[in-house]
């Protein structure tokens, strides 16, 4: 990458931080999500094509208004109407000259923008696009190609989205105590969400720009929420995964699992973030999902230092997770570890549960699993078949490379 | 929900059979029986090519039938699914999974479901 690339890159970063925050302000004001962007979103544009070249200005809020609030005037004498839109950008205007002049900066209330978006009463697919679109400005273009929805159909969703919290009366701010923990749940899964799109989907072209937001997302939370423990646990945990990219794939490029990956491709400055965070998280308060999940993966990158992953660890953390989360997919993650530690017909002992689950039934990575268990046991057509139904569910050519490779050595025994 | 699955490409490249009798490829096999296992497959089938099939129209009480294949069309169909899914998501989903989804194109089309 050039010079060129990252200067653009950070002049870009530091538009869609602005932006997100004016939006933000002006939607925590007026309620009205869709109304904040599109009082911004000429100028935002204007900001995304200009400043990459001509470089960012000294006061990069100022300069959105300052432009946003011409183009309104603009279309206010062609229209010969006034907006409420105008209104706001004014108020705003004088909020941050006022902080200005105070040495003070605008008021960040992205988190509460975030606590909106993750709210109850919207719908859960749709968090992780909205906070996407509102927080950093991504087009619902760019986030339908991560969520495998039409672009038009992406985009009705968001706006009905947006006024069903303008409606619904949905509040912008960070909630009670009572409350906070299962709504920060309900924002870390969002986010989250977006990160494991772009991690699923890696390799596909114009998709892994996903997980970079959403690491962006998840230093935000962080930085918004410095005594939670919870998203520090997350943040954690997108690091350790990020830790391993480079360990995925094999030469010929095919999926490699992480029982199989090559710990000295394991990025080290990424895993001591990683260790880092679980560390704070774990010192800051109680045990959630995240933290949970951390750690899990903490007692795997112990294998790139004594060579052994410790198995009954991970397996003891699952029980605790699967406890807070009841999840199918932790059942499944469970079965795998217990393998290592009792044997391949332990393991799909274990798994039997997850037979009457609809939801694991089409679920790639149990076909796999189950396949890769059978094999150990044996079961060489049990094998087969288990692969065949792997194969039919996976879109990820590197996933299919390794099925086959799979495949091929159930033929050889 | 009931969708149709119809999947249009070049069916020089999909059909190479002399009698369309060509064995189901592996991935076809594969994604198949996922469908089956999931639970989520009513019916599906593999089209013979144009050139087996005919056109028909009636216009002023005229039958009019044209024998396959059409040099009008640059994509045929050349087969089908039909899926019981919960939303149009999961069923774009499945469509992203058909083999057929890298060379042709797969439309995704939800069932008006009249008769009920």
């Amino acid at each position: 990458m050039s010079h060129g690339d990252e200067a653009g890159r950070a002049a870009e970063r530091v538009a869609r931080e602005s932006y997100g925050r004016l939006v933000a302000f002006l939607a925590a004001r007026t309620r009205d999500v869709a109304g904040a962007e599109d009082a911004l979103g000429e100028a935002f544009a204007a900001a995304l094509r200009l400043w990459p070249a001509d470089g960012v200005p000294d006061n990069p809020d100022a300069w959105l208004l300052t432009v946003a609030r011409r183009r309104q005037t603009d279309a206010i004498r062609r229209r010969q109407t006034r907006t409420a839109g105008e209104e706001h950008l004014t108020l705003i205007a004088d909020e941050i000259a006022a902080a200005s002049e105070e040495g003070a900066t605008l008021p960040d209330r992205r988190l509460a923008l975030m606590f909106a978006c993750a709210h109850p009463a919207i719908e859960r697919g749709l968090r992780a696009p909205l906070i996407l679109q509102t927080i950093l400005g991504m087009t619902a273009e760019d986030i339908s190609a991560a969520f495998l929805v039409p672009p038009a159909t992406m985009g009705q969703r968001l706006v009905r989205a947006k006024t069903r919290i303008r409606d619904a009366g949905i509040p912008f701010r960070i909630p009670d105590k009572e409350e906070l923990g299962e709504r920060m749940q309900a924002v870390l899964d969002a986010i989250y969400a977006a990160y494991a799109k772009g991690w699923n989907e890696v390799g596909q072209q114009g998709v892994p720009e996903i997980a970079g937001e959403a690491l962006w997302l998840g230093r935000l939370v962080v930085s918004l929420m410095p005594t939670e423990p919870e998203p520090k646990g997350m943040l954690a945990l997108m690091y350790y995964a990020e830790s391993r990219r480079a360990a995925r794939r094999a030469a010929n490029g095919a999926y490699v699992p992480l029982e199989e990956q090559d710990t000295s491709l394991w990025d080290d400055s990424q895993i001591r973030l990683a260790e880092q965070l679980l560390h704070e998280a774990n010192a800051g308060g109680p045990t959630g999902r995240y933290q949970l999940e951390a750690a899990i993966q903490s007692a795997h990158t112990g294998r790139r230092l004594s060579g052994a992953a410790n198995w009954p660890i991970v397996v003891q953390l699952y029980d605790h997770l699967y406890a807070l989360t009841r999840s199918p997919v932790v059942i499944l993650n469970r079965a795998v570890a217990l393998a290592e530690v009792d044997g391949p017909a332990a393991a799909l002992a274990a798994l039997a549960p997850l037979a009457q689950d609809r939801r694991m039934q089409g679920y790639q990575p149990y076909w796999a699993a189950r396949g890769h268990l059978l094999a150990r046991t044996g079961a060489t057509a049990e094998a087969r078949e288990a692969f065949t139904v792997a194969l039919g569910l996976t879109t990820d050519d590197a996933v299919t490379a390794y099925l086959n490779g799979q495949m091929a050595r159930l033929s050889s025994h | 929900m009931q969708f149709l699955l119809l999947i249009n490409g070049d069916e020089s490249r999909f059909n190479t059979e002399p009698q369309g009798e060509t064995p189901v490829s592996p991935e076809f096999v594969a994604y198949t029986e996922a469908m089956k296992k999931a639970g989520v497959w009513i019916g599906g089938d593999r089209l013979k090519p144009t050139r087996h099939g005919a056109r028909v129209r009636v216009r002023d009480g005229k039958a009019v039938v044209l024998d396959g294949p059409y040099a009008d069309a640059k994509e045929q169909l050349g087969g089908y699914y039909m899926i019981d899914v919960p939303s149009l998501d999961e069923a774009v989903e499945w469509a992203t999974r058909c083999p057929a989804a890298r060379y042709g194109t797969i439309d995704v089309r939800p069932l008006a479901d009249i008769s009920r």
